[in-house]
């Protein structure tokens, strides 16, 4: 089973980041750009069934590896066997 | 505190790399009995201070700290700073113990983006009996090395930061974008202190500053009144 996990700056959090390339994406010509946010996709492949369980350890092992709370959110796909 | 003895314990990580200077600062500088601690250990043994050092713990994979707060000695480390153990996390550390939950907040990229290298003015905020302007000075300057020391709050947080007066220390000129200048703070309890500053980098006479030595005394003498009467 494949999951892809996409962990990105919260709404409300200065993302220098997202900042910077944003610029540089304006500098190459992009029109009318409001934000860029620059997060990071993790990508998993367990031998595992989709289940309530699964997923429950999915939602804690995000908050307390594979994003910060504080200033992090993160959602995730899970994909076919 | 009871049981713990006036001595040190500095963690390596494997990435730490200011390990030494945190070592020297209290052995050295102090004259206290020190000891390094890998992080595969799971004890401390009577340690009454316990120094997580600058550095790159684990490369700072996915976040800094992320990865170190999971080591099996923070297990130990948790434990120390919840019997009421004194605990310091410089630069890396300190991230470390934002990950762990052990400080509030977090600490992410500098809003230049740029490495910062360089020694700041930082004001002495009035953050408890032992760490003030009276005993440190109103001013300090201490070096900074890092690519992420901008610290990010919520809004509640941020007011109950101020409210109980945990913000150690502000940025006289800002380097890294931090919420409210804020260079360092300490956790509700008062035992556990972080900072972006390196006292580490500050207590030998060919350091731009000797203002280490007096951070370091402060915070022992959070824990140790008595130090704090030795030192006078």
């Amino acid at each position: 089973m494949k999951i892809k996990v996409f962990v990105t700056p919260k709404r409300n959090v200065l993302d220098p980041q997202g900042v910077a390339v944003g610029h540089a994406l304006e500098s190459l010509g992009l029109r009318g750009l409001r934000a860029t946010r620059v997060g990071k996709v993790v990508e998993l492949d367990v031998d595992a069934a989709d289940t309530p369980q699964l997923r429950a350890q999915l939602d804690a092992l995000c908050r307390d590896l594979l994003s910060n709370p504080v200033i992090e959110d993160y959602r995730y796909e899970v994909a076919g066997p | 505190m009871t049981g713990a003895a006036m001595n040190v314990a500095v963690v390596q990580f494997p990435g730490s790399n200011c390990d030494q200077d945190a070592f020297q600062l209290f052995a050295g500088g102090l004259g206290l009995p020190t000891r390094y601690v890998w992080h595969k250990e799971t004890r401390l043994g009577d340690a009454g201070l316990v120094v997580l050092p600058g550095g790159f713990a684990y490369g700072d994979y996915l976040r800094c700290g992320a990865i170190a707060r999971f080591s099996p000695v923070m297990g130990a480390v948790r434990e120390h700073a919840q019997r009421g153990g004194l605990v310091l996390g410089i630069c890396n550390g300190f991230q470390i113990l934002c990950e762990a939950g052990l400080l509030p907040g977090a600490l992410i990229r500098n809003s230049s983006l740029e490495y910062r290298c360089m020694t700041c003015e930082l004001a002495v905020m009035d953050a408890g009996a032992a760490f003030n302007p009276g005993a440190l000075g109103a001013r300090i300057r201490l070096p900074i090395g890092h690519g992420e020391g901008n610290f990010r709050i919520d809004g509640p947080g941020r007011a109950g930061l101020e409210a109980r007066r945990q913000v150690l220390l502000r940025y006289c000129d800002n380097p890294n974008g931090s919420l409210d200048d804020i260079a360092g703070v300490r956790n509700e309890a008062g035992n556990v202190f972080g900072m972006m500053p390196h006292p580490d980098r500050a207590f030998e006479r060919f350091h731009p500053s000797r203002d280490g030595l007096g951070v370091a005394r402060a915070i022992l003498a959070s824990g140790f009144p008595e130090f704090a009467r030795r030192i006078a």
